[in-house]
């Protein structure tokens, strides 16, 4: 059996990507469609939110990403610390802007809902709080990438970085649990039954959640092929300069 | 359409301003693809 770790090669990597990314795509693509008809033209509204509710097919699945997007750029992160692996720090670097327009989105969805059923836009909340922290560490990761010349300490120092902002990904996710006070409520969905939304916005809020997994999945080996193909770029035309001089 | 009752500004302007986002995600991301695709065909031309 291959190992997972023949895939750092940029090579098979490419390969692998260019038979898999069109499927995931349209997977992507077929998912939203059908989660977001669902919820928004076929699902009833809410006896307290009223048509609000719909927020949620966009909210849910945005959060849970801007999190989970984290997540994997920390598990690439530490592959790159622990490995060297140049893919899994392209991927964490593919990874940071797809993070955070979710995160984006969140926060506006969140506040576009919040406005009528809180009476206010915005309030300091352990939730909301954290995860406004959480965009400007993604932000703050993205400038840095930017900002350093050299491709592998500029990985070496956002990973770094990385790890440091997982404790305000945490925060985002537990927030609600760690500290009993706020408005954001607690999770939509559980693995106690007891606790989830009714199924009449449980079922296309999953598909909605499919749909950004697969978008996002879709989005990051987008960009790191991207990113491999700049690499190579830059290699070539440095060589070149060398064989010149 | 779905009756949205009084929340009707709100339902559609967090769904506007979602699916815009995420479609100029997509957008860029294709964009540079394209870009980078092309750069690497050029110097791979150049080295023959």
């Amino acid at each position: 059996m291959a190992s997972i770790w023949e895939y750092a090669n940029p090579l098979k990597f490419m390969r692998l990507t260019d038979r898999v990314l069109p499927w995931v795509s349209v997977l992507a693509a077929a998912s939203l469609v059908i989660g977001l008809i669902w919820g928004f033209f076929f699902t009833p509204d809410d006896y307290r939110q009223g048509s609000t509710v719909k927020i949620i097919y966009l909210h849910v699945p945005s959060a849970l990403m801007a999190i989970n997007a984290w997540f994997m750029m920390l598990v690439a992160s530490l592959i790159w610390l622990i490995r060297r692996h140049h893919v899994s720090a392209l991927a964490a670097k593919a990874a940071a802007p797809v993070g955070v327009v979710m995160t984006v989105i969140a926060l506006l969805t969140g506040a576009i809902w919040g406005q009528p059923m809180w009476g206010t836009w915005w309030a300091w909340d352990p939730r909301l709080t954290s995860f406004l922290i959480l965009f400007l560490f993604y932000l703050g990761y993205i400038a840095l990438w930017e900002a350093i010349e050299d491709a592998d300490t500029a990985a070496d120092l956002t990973a770094v970085l990385c790890l440091v902002g997982s404790v305000f990904a945490v925060l985002s996710r537990y927030a609600v649990n760690f500290w009993n006070q706020g408005l954001h409520q607690g999770a939509s969905l559980s693995l106690d039954k007891e606790e989830n939304v009714a199924d009449v916005f449980y079922l296309p809020l999953l598909v909605c959640i499919a749909g950004f997994v697969l978008l996002f999945l879709s989005l990051v080996l987008l960009r790191t092929r991207t990113e491999i193909r700049l690499r190579r770029t830059k290699a070539l035309i440095a060589r070149e300069g060398m064989a010149d001089a | 359409m779905p009756d949205l009752g009084k929340y009707a500004d709100t339902v559609l302007s967090a769904y506007g301003v979602s699916i815009a986002l995420l479609l100029v995600l997509v957008w860029l991301s294709l964009r540079a693809s394209r870009k980078a695709k092309e750069a690497l065909a050029k110097v791979d031309r150049k080295n023959g």
